[in-house]
């Protein structure tokens, strides 16, 4: 097995640890590259279906292109689709800085979607790499009554076996990408042939390494045209993944604060 | 639009180097987030900008600048200078990519070194030059020992700090070396290093020139990925068994071994055969895979419809999985509540998951100061031999044999509890403890069968049921609608089933009619119980010929004589019992599950009918010329015995018909309120 093969094994394994432990899943689909990859994934470990839904959990403000590429994906994919809106920003902890504060209406229609449909388990797609408190996540990550991470006091979690037992109301964050990096989902997306949204591509001298809401959301400098080259390009760059991703860099604190209180 | 990118050959340079996961150990503050920065700084592996904006921020803050503020990302984390949980980084060398591991020192958090040390496939253990071996230092070692982490290399830091004086240098490496010879490490190399100033991380140091071995980078770069165990033999835990669409696929990740189509495959612990026909996956390919190995997610379907159930483990037939209910395993604790003697806990090994008892704890260990703990409690933190009944048998490999499958967890209350190696595994079933268990585990099959049969048709249910099970199975019948449906399904797939009826001696005429009726049609003799003639006796003497109709103390004792102490020696040894209840014959049996635990008869029970409908019964009886006794006709619905069965009115329940002078709460003989109802 090389690199590829052994993350897609690891990921189809926990995929069928989620169904085999959760009541009802649900996939968080963002759009953004990951999540794709994650569907991917889901669709190889349960042989061309994806038995939970795939919920969008929409700001309203993302990009056409990402909105083009839900509706044509849901339709060929066979995807059970749930798209749920996000409540207005006055609804959001005002003491977040602003773009932060708009990142987390995320969270707040996160959180009406699980109490609309009582789901015990989310799957999402973040990775170790993309960031320093994302590093420091297990695989299946309980989450409190309100959706907040007990970060100080996370259980242990080794040899593949996962926590899954909940207090009733709670519910699981599950994790099937956390030990991939960028490289390797583009290397993935490659190998199997995925659909992307073209705005990960350059053009006119710059392209979207992470998709976000497109108010706060920002491309980075780049001649990468196609996925090769956006693989060499990151073999070299030292440039952060969510560089151009405004909330997380408002604050010391503030990506912190946002995903202690539930944000992916 | 068209976003489809199409597939490319050529695997990228980027994903085909070797990937070597590495965990940095040690006791606090001797210096593991400082190496880490140090390394991924002098590689230049920081991505622009993190150094300057750490930097700024420990200004902001008053603070000295700390390497650890790179992997300690938690707030608390930098305002207290104490790295609370595991962290993951990359880094890369010319030749390997790295996953760094940082582990917290504090002994508080040890459950968080052991989530991050388990991911290595090496190690470093950092070693204080001013303070030496300390207790996280002895305390990680062994952890490393027990994860199953053979490489390893020890890294004596802050040489600056006893002027790189070579004499201190060997008087740790002795000691270290000592220390992890004595439960079989031998380190890889021992590293003399200043995180600090970079001596000895990347480049050789003038200030160390008496040291000839490797610099720290170069033991990093010796170390290879964990091996896979292909030439074990195949292990294959079941995850599920899957049926989305026409083909039924046994699905779970292969731990050592490989598989190929036409292997035949054992299953343990039900000891089931088949040959493997095929190994599937999506997206189809032109050219079907023929074999799967080590490591490897996949599914498979067999030559029969075996039913194999999440936690079995396959494995080649001439190479079975050994299973036991009696395990010894090497544990190590990290829940706050000691583990005692007579503890409840849930193992797991694999994808098995049992209830099992402790029933001894012995040679406990502190491996922070290897002193020998309390005997026959297991603290956290401490590591002893513990060994567990288990409610029911389960797979698993020693871990000299296996060092894959012969791993354990313990969960207590829902949480991940401990961990260890299992040491021995026998089948004793005869014991104290097993039997505490046996209904307990009744329980849990139930509970399971329930969820998987209910998804299924009847005939899928009853083939099911006797897969299932090991032993007889006996269906009681009273000729009823819903009997003579399940008794057409059973016949019609030629089940191995044991068909019993009750005769109480005072059965209606057209009962008898319909049961000779049924042996005909069927082409088979159904086996019938009598109540044992001296207590029927007794009885007819004590409260007359019709004496039920006296008070309802007497019918009961009626019923007991007839059916309740027939019915006991019908189900004698079986360890199934088929009937034909429905949820909606009577409000009592509304909270009936499809497999119950019956534990005063030790056995499962199970109602296959349970959500159908008296219409539907009826449908099917009549679209198959099932017989069905002609007294339904005439409004009796629910037949029994002839003095105490009478025909239902228009809108009564369906029960109503039954000892139809007593209170309506309750119409029950007693066959089915006595078999306890899983909990």
């Amino acid at each position: 097995m090389d690199r590829l093969d052994e993350l897609e094994a690891q990921s189809v394994f926990i995929f069928r640890e989620a169904f085999a432990r959760m009541k009802k899943l649900a996939l968080l689909w963002s759009l953004g590259k990951d999540s794709n990859v994650m569907i991917w994934l889901a669709r190889k470990a349960f042989f061309g279906h994806m038995p939970f839904p795939a919920m969008h959990v929409d700001t309203g403000k993302k990009f056409p292109e990402m909105y083009a590429f839900r509706d044509r994906y849901a339709a060929e994919w066979g995807l059970d689709l749930i798209v749920e809106s996000c409540p207005p920003i006055d609804a959001v902890d005002p003491s977040l800085p602003p773009a932060a504060r708009s990142a987390a209406r995320k969270t707040e229609g996160l959180k009406l979607a699980l109490a609309k449909h009582g789901f015990d388990g989310l799957i999402a797609g973040i990775r170790r790499d993309e960031e320093a408190t994302r590093a420091k996540e297990r695989v299946f990550s309980p989450r409190g009554l309100e959706g907040h991470w007990e970060v100080r006091d996370q259980p242990p979690e080794f040899w593949d076996h996962f926590n899954a037992r909940l207090p009733v109301g709670a519910h699981l964050r599950v994790h099937p990408i956390l030990h991939w990096t960028e490289t390797d989902i583009w290397a993935y997306t490659r190998r199997e042939g995925i659909p992307i949204i073209p705005l990960y591509l350059a053009r006119n001298g710059k392209r979207y390494r992470s998709l976000g809401d497109a108010d706060i959301t920002f491309p980075v400098q780049s001649h990468a045209r196609s996925i090769d080259e956006i693989i060499a390009e990151l073999d070299t760059t030292r440039t952060p993944e969510r560089a151009g991703r405004a909330m997380d860099h408002e604050a010391e604190d503030a990506f912190e604060r946002l995903r202690v209180a539930g944000y992916l | 639009m068209n976003a489809h990118v199409a597939p490319q050959l050529n695997p990228p340079v980027a994903t085909s180097r070797p990937l070597v996961r590495i965990v940095i150990v040690g006791h606090v503050d001797h210096g593991k987030s400082t190496l880490i920065g140090r390394l991924l700084s002098e590689t230049g592996s920081l991505p622009d900008g993190k150094l300057e904006l750490l930097k700024a921020v420990a200004i902001r803050r008053g603070m000295a600048f700390e390497w650890s503020f790179l992997l300690d990302a938690l707030q608390t984390e930098r305002d207290q200078g104490i790295t609370i949980d595991t962290s993951q980084i990359r880094f890369r060398t010319p030749v390997r990519d790295f996953v760094l591991i940082d582990a917290p020192g504090h002994t508080e958090f040890l459950r968080n070194m052991i989530t991050g040390a388990s991911q290595a496939d090496a190690a470093l253990l950092l070693v204080d030059a001013a303070e030496g071996v300390r207790e996280q230092t002895l305390r990680h070692a062994y952890l490393l020992h027990l994860l199953g982490i053979r490489q390893v290399a020890v890294v004596i830091n802050k040489m600056d700090r006893v002027g790189y004086d070579d004499n201190r240098f060997r008087e740790i490496d002795a000691e270290i070396t000592a220390h992890l010879g004595g439960f079989g490490l031998r380190p890889a190399a021992v590293i003399p290093i200043s995180a600090r100033h970079g001596d000895g991380v990347v480049e050789r140091s003038a200030a160390i020139e008496w040291y000839r071995g490797p610099t720290v980078i170069e033991a990093l770069d010796g170390f290879a990925p964990a091996q896979p165990a292909t030439a074990l033999p195949l292990r294959l835990p079941v995850q599920a068994v899957y049926k989305f669409d026409d083909r039924r696929i046994v699905a779970g990740r292969i731990q050592s071994g490989q598989i190929a189509v036409g292997d035949e495959i054992a299953v343990a612990p039900s000891g089931k055969r088949a040959v493997v026909r095929s190994i599937e996956a999506w997206p189809a390919n032109d050219i079907e895979p023929y074999e799967a190995g080590t490591g490897q997610s996949v599914g498979i379907t067999l030559d029969r419809p075996l039913f194999i159930a999440r936690g079995e483990v396959i494995a080649r037939a001439e190479r079975q999985a050994p299973s036991g209910r009696r395990l010894k395993a090497r544990i190590f604790w990290l829940h706050d509540t000691p583990l005692a003697a007579r503890t409840y806990v849930t193992v797991r090994i694999g994808t098995a998951e049992a209830r099992g008892v402790v029933t001894a704890i012995a040679n406990t260990l502190d491996p922070g100061d290897q002193s020998a703990a309390n005997g026959d409690t297991l603290s956290q933190n401490h590591v002893g031999e513990v060994e567990i009944t288990l409610s029911n048998p389960v797979a698993a490999d020693l871990h000299a044999d296996n060092p894959r499958t012969g791993r354990i967890v313990l969960d207590l209350g829902g949480h991940i509890a401990g961990g260890g190696l299992v040491l021995a595994l026998d089948d004793d079933s005869r014991s104290e403890s097993a039997s505490m268990l046996a209904g307990e585990a009744l329980v849990a099959r139930a509970a399971d069968l329930n969820r998987s049969l209910a998804v299924l048709n009847l005939t899928q249910r009853l083939v099911g049921i006797r897969g299932a099970l090991d032993g007889s199975i006996v269906f009681t019948t009273s000729f009823g609608l819903e009997d003579q449906v399940i008794l057409h399904h059973i016949c019609e797939a030629g089940l191995d089933i044991d068909v019993v009826t009750l005769d109480t001696g005072r059965l209606f005429p057209e009962t008898y009619t319909t049961w000779e009726e049924t042996e005909r049609r069927y082409g088979r003799r159904i086996r019938a119980i009598y109540p044992q003639h001296a207590a029927l006796e007794e009885l007819v003497a004590a409260q007359g010929i019709n004496g039920f109709y006296q008070a309802k103390e007497a019918r009961v004792a009626c019923c007991d004589v007839r059916k309740v102490e027939p019915l006991k020696r019908a189900l004698a040894g079986a360890k199934g019992w088929i009937t034909g209840l429905r949820a909606d014959q009577s409000a009592d049996r509304g909270n009936l599950a499809l497999a119950t635990a019956d534990r005063d008869r030790n056995l499962l029970k199970f109602n296959p009918l349970i959500d159908w409908s008296r219409q539907a019964a009826q449908d099917f009886a009549a679209a198959h010329d099932v017989p069905t006794n002609p007294l339904h006709q005439k409004g009796l619905l629910s037949i029994g015995c002839a003095p105490c069965t009478r025909a239902v009115r228009a809108g009564e329940p369906e029960r109503a018909g039954r000892w139809w002078w007593e209170d309506s709460s309750k119409k029950e003989c007693g066959l089915h309120v006595a078999a306890g109802m899983a909990r």
